[in-house]
């Protein structure tokens, strides 16, 4: 049978994507109340009979839950479809694979782009502000519904592994495993500030309308583009863009001595930022961003990030990237030092590469075996066996 | 800095027990209780920890300094952090372990004193091993040749060394005894970890000894 065969009413298929509508109203942090809300999701593999082999996969700021299969809108193939699928280190033949859009998303999740059931009009900026928090409550009903009482490992990377995070300190008894990767336990300072040139950028673009430009059939493609092109290059390092681009001018032999592209750098940013807009809404990336900002685990347990994981029994393998100056190696460490405090059974590792940020999305051997690892010690004391 | 592969260095001529495991990390293991929790610090590539986890049923971690040493042990299941005595060990609580196992290592941290105050805080027990100084060939390696000693387990110069805080059993002990650390347990060893018969605070042992295992725990009262 598969796993959606037998769940309660509620869920149906939506085009490419699973879909499971809640009729429960959720209370959001901000003391907004979502009276009803979707959740558009995917699932890969199959659940097993006591349910013990669910890994939820959280995406980052601008992903979506096609992780693995192909994406509706761009025809790609899954963000994560290096790491997840039949054979993969998240073995779809071994664990069943969970991903859903975020809340506050645009690719099936109750969002601003999405309709507003109670006045039958776009949500904008009517939509509720929600908080890293909100999304994993979302979440925790997502696998209510799927009758899932624990995950055998809640994993992602940046945002994702804010979730993550959230997930285990707000339902420990929920997550046997935790993979938090190339993330922070709070937005810094600069983290926060790079948000707000994005969200400046959309917002200066005239066809934002302030947040109503569905109504006025428009979309605010220059803003987001900007936005993204930004935001993308805190995703790569200065050596990784000296090695793919250096100076390299762009099909011309020599400058044009004017604004155009010249440099193959500013055209990558620029196709970059297009592509970008074709998939992404320019609200639910205020929305988005914004969740990533209000994050701070230890401020909501009394200043103490240890406090958040007090008696934790989850295994947790933390790893950051060399060359990741967006989530470094020192934020990783403090969630180490946290767990160590905790007593936590934890493991840390950080992979040498110079692909920056970006480098939890990329095939990176040393960091697949070393996930492979961890995921395989870690079946071995949840009794998991192979099919 | 300071623990990790490079401190491997100053250990032992390399000798392998029945199954599989040094001589020296045997003798340590032989100090654990079964079912304890355990902490090694500078575990390398984990031989210990999957011993004790196998052998022992011990609830295994591990702290090791290179990059290869830590995904080494994570890709075999072992829970293990990058990180070092000198930086890593603060954030633990008091009596989080039942052994904390700091082999071949005090002697390259920056900190030892500080390092062996925090062994002892976060784990009821702590196994520690160390190289001896005043080993005589040492002694007359400096009296006699008048430059720094090197021999087969001090084989690095001087300027390259990251055995920056060397002592002598004496000197141990007496840090031992300042911090309230009692020693339970205390083993002289040749270069290849047989064991000697004589008492760590006997002069012979201080002349002798080419390295030595000690458990301590705090002092009650």
């Amino acid at each position: 049978m598969s796993p959606d065969e037998d769940l309660s009413a509620g869920i149906a298929t939506s085009g490419p994507g699973k879909l499971l509508a809640v009729t429960t109203p959720l209370i959001l942090e901000s003391g907004s109340v979502l009276a009803a809300y979707q959740i558009g999701y995917q699932t890969y593999g199959t659940l097993n009979a006591d349910k013990s082999n669910a890994i939820l996969v959280c995406h980052a700021l601008t992903g979506d839950q096609y992780a693995a299969d192909t994406h509706p809108i761009t025809g790609k193939p899954g963000w994560w479809s290096s790491l997840v699928g039949p054979g993969q280190v998240i073995d779809t033949d071994r664990y069943f694979v969970i991903c859903s859009n975020v809340l506050g998303g645009c690719l099936g999740t109750s969002g601003p782009a999405e309709i507003d059931p109670a006045t039958g009009e776009p949500w904008g900026l009517g939509f509720p502000v929600i908080t890293i928090g909100d999304m994993v409550e979302a979440q925790v009903r997502l696998l209510d519904a799927l009758g899932i009482d624990q995950l055998f490992c809640a994993i992602g990377g940046s945002m994702g592994g804010m979730q993550v995070l959230q997930w285990a300190a707000a339902h420990p008894e929920r997550v046997f495993a935790a993979v938090p990767l190339a993330t922070a336990p709070r937005h810094s300072a600069q983290n926060i500030a790079f948000h707000e040139v994005g969200r400046q950028a959309i917002m200066a673009d005239p066809d934002w309308c302030d947040g109503d430009y569905i109504t006025q059939g428009k979309r605010p493609r220059r803003g987001l583009a900007v936005a993204r092109m930004a935001a993308h290059i805190t995703y790569l390092s200065e050596p990784a863009l000296h090695r793919k681009f250096g100076r390299n001018l762009q099909d011309r032999p020599r400058f044009t001595y004017g604004f155009e592209a010249d440099f193959q750098v500013e055209s990558y940013l620029r196709h970059q930022g297009n592509s970008f807009v074709d998939r992404f809404d320019a609200n639910a990336y205020l929305y988005i961003t914004r969740a990533c900002d209000y994050f701070d685990l230890a401020a909501e347990h009394g200043g103490s990030l240890a406090e958040a994981f007090r008696g934790t029994e989850a295994r947790y393998c933390v790893i950051s990237f060399t060359s990741d100056w967006l989530y470094p190696t020192a934020a990783a460490r403090e969630i180490v030092h946290a767990l160590n405090a905790a007593a936590a059974n934890v493991s840390f590792v950080e992979i040498e590469t110079d692909a920056g940020h970006d480098a939890f999305l990329l095939n990176q051997p040393e960091f697949f075996r070393t996930l492979n690892g961890f995921l395989d010690g870690c079946a071995k004391h949840r009794g998991l066996s192979w099919r | 800095m300071a623990i990790g592969t490079d401190a491997v260095q100053f250990d032992m001529v390399e000798r392998l027990e029945p199954g599989g495991l040094r001589t020296d990390l045997k003798l340590i293991a032989d100090l654990v209780e079964p079912g304890s929790r355990v902490l090694d610090i500078g575990c390398g590539d984990g031989a210990l920890l999957a011993y004790l986890a196998a052998e022992k049923a011990v609830d295994a971690r591990g702290m090791e300094l290179s990059q290869q040493g830590v995904n080494a042990c994570v890709r075999n299941g072992l829970s293990v952090i990058q990180g070092d005595a000198d930086n890593d060990l603060t954030a633990y609580p008091a009596g989080a372990f039942d052994y904390v196992i700091l082999s071949q290592t005090l002697q390259a941290t920056r900190r030892p004193r500080a390092v062996l105050a925090d062994l002892a805080r976060i784990g009821r027990r702590a196994i520690v091993s160390i190289p001896n100084f005043g080993f005589w060939r040492v002694r007359l390696g400096l009296l006699a040749g008048g430059r720094m000693p090197k021999s087969a387990l001090l084989d690095h110069s001087w300027y390259d060394t990251p055995n920056i805080h060397l002592c002598t059993l004496s000197d141990f002990l007496s840090l031992a005894a300042e911090l309230g650390l009692e020693i339970e347990r205390a083993q002289m060893l040749d270069r290849t970890g047989r064991p000697y018969h004589f008492a760590a605070d006997s002069r012979r042992a201080n002349w002798l000894a080419e390295q030595a295992v000690f458990l301590l725990r705090r002092s009650i009262g």
